[in-house]
């Protein structure tokens, strides 16, 4: 069997037995179904969710929202990350208030969001921001500053200056660890956003979670989470990981037996 | 007189100050270098050669003195003076091709001429077949070879080697010692190369210097005149080699007293 082939069945098989756990715990009345229902009865509110678009329309409502402010993170954190790199001054005072910042969980964010801007689509926007800027930040800068030092020597050596020395040796060789950090910056903003809405009455998937403490449907909440999970993994899969394979290949390193 | 020198260089030295100790990494030397000539930089690890390098390509400012190369003085990176490092130093974002075109590209030549440019010195190299290659595809002495046609695709005057096959295995080694000596003499580039290998650098140098370890000073100077192509092996390389070999043995036996002269 191929490489590929044993992990796929050793997944199949734990994830398998996983979910037949889970089916038989539900059904030994340990504790009551409504509170712990097992997959079957998941997979069929899940099911329900989506066919009668209720779960379509919330994933979409939070697709959107974290869209807007991941990109608008993305922007801000890979101009302060490059600019923090390259200038000690800011690098000593911007610097320590984003690695400051950072210490902070981004939903502690929310109050002050509210207060500020009140209970509105902009104060989830901020609390993503805030959530996903600062690892962008880092990201970014560490990426620069850990660029080899040999790489800019042969390229100042060769004739490249200034902008060209940035955007054609300095961004390159930082890229695998600013790709690290916007990965590392989604899996915030992803995080953020389903804190917010937690709080928020408008549909969206984290409004769907809340609804199903409300209505005290365990069922419909562990549809959500599987929701949560599978849009997680789909963006990473389907975004984060060809970008990361493409370099990986370029560069030569994580791409198995060379 | 000076305008057929390649390098001219006048008291030039080198020291590093850091936050408690200051050291001296290149005593002031005088250096001449014709152009055409190749000359080796022979000494132990630290002896202040890499430095002096630098110092010629521009990459460091020397703590005193100017150097001169082509009749200018030295001010910072040219590509007049192209430098090749131990480690091949390639772009792994870039295919070989795209390399080998860089110094042209920064240079602005346009897209069909540094295509055709690099091609040729990609064949030169004996690399054809490689030019969508990624670095990391490539053997130790493959990414040198590209290394080197990405510096002389620029068309230096003078071509500076830091150990640029200390890497690599014997074999590879020697072989790239054929290829470099034969592209010196079609091209007629200036070389400093860097080694502290003796019999390499005895096998390749019209003129071979001998450093002392740190702080680095020249301390031997032997001008090589066997006929060429020479061979690591040839008897003439290793009666010479010999020679050089008691100036060298000398200076590292001298070398505890001069280490601690290092830190003032």
């Amino acid at each position: 069997m191929t490489p590929g082939r044993v992990t796929l069945t050793r997944r199949i098989v734990f994830f398998g037995s996983l979910l037949a756990l889970w089916e038989l715990t539900s059904r030994s009345g340990v504790w009551p179904d409504y509170l712990f229902p097992g997959p079957l009865v998941v997979g069929q509110t899940l099911a329900e969710g989506i066919l009668g678009g209720l779960y379509l329309q919330g994933a979409w409502v939070s697709m959107q929202r974290i869209t807007i402010g991941y990109v608008i993170s993305v922007v801000i954190g890979v101009v302060v990350g490059a600019l923090i790199a390259r200038n000690q001054l800011l690098e000593d005072t911007l610097g320590a208030l984003v690695i400051g910042l950072q210490a902070l969980p981004s939903v502690c964010w929310l109050p002050l969001a509210i207060l500020w801007l009140g209970l509105n689509e902009q104060a989830i926007q901020f609390v993503v921001i805030m959530g996903s800027l600062f690892s962008i930040v880092l990201g970014v800068r560490d990426g620069i500053k850990s660029t080899p030092p040999i790489f800019v020597k042969a390229a100042r050596n060769l004739g490249a200056r200034g902008f060209a020395l940035y955007s054609q040796v300095i961004v390159p060789a930082a890229l695998p660890s600013i790709v690290a950090g916007l990965k590392q910056g989604w899996a915030f903003a992803w995080r953020s956003l389903m804190a917010a809405e937690l709080l928020f009455f408008t549909l969206s998937l984290g409004n769907l979670l809340q609804t199903g403490r409300d209505f005290n449907d365990a069922a419909g909440v562990m549809a959500v989470m599987v929701m949560i999970v599978a849009l997680g993994v789909a963006v990473n899969q389907l975004i984060f990981a060809p970008i990361e394979r493409r370099i990986g290949e370029r560069w030569g390193y994580a791409t198995g037996p060379r | 007189m000076t305008r057929h020198l390649a390098l001219h260089l006048r008291n030039v030295g080198k020291t590093y100050v850091s936050r408690n100790r200051t050291v001296e990494a290149l005593t002031p030397i005088d250096l001449d270098v014709a152009q055409g000539e190749f000359v080796c930089l022979l000494g132990a690890s630290g002896c202040g050669k890499s430095t002096l390098l630098s110092l010629i390509a521009g990459l460091e400012a020397p703590t005193i003195g100017t150097v001169i190369a082509n009749g200018a003085p030295v001010a910072g990176p040219g590509i007049d003076r192209v430098m090749m490092f131990q480690d091949a130093a390639l772009f792994p974002w870039l295919t070989v091709q795209d390399n080998v075109e860089f110094a042209l590209k920064q240079a602005g030549q346009g897209k069909a001429e540094r295509a055709a440019t690099a091609k040729a010195w990609i064949d030169r190299v004996h690399l054809s077949g490689f030019e969508r290659s990624a670095a990391h595809q490539l053997s130790g002495g493959m990414r040198q070879r590209v290394a080197l046609a990405r510096s002389l695709a620029i068309n230096p005057a003078i071509l500076l080697m830091d150990e640029p096959f200390g890497a690599l295995d014997a074999l590879t080694r020697d072989k790239l010692h054929h290829e470099l000596e034969s592209l010196w003499s079609s091209t007629r580039k200036t070389i400093l190369f860097v080694t502290h290998n003796v019999r390499e650098a005895v096998a390749l140098g019209d003129r071979v210097l001998v450093f002392s370890p740190r702080p680095g000073r020249i301390i031997g100077e032997f001008h090589i005149d066997l006929p060429r192509p020479r061979a690591l092996e040839d008897v003439s390389v290793v009666k010479k080699t010999a020679e050089v070999m008691d100036v060298l043995r000398g200076a590292l036996e001298a070398a505890p007293e001069e280490l601690a002269g290092a830190f003032i």
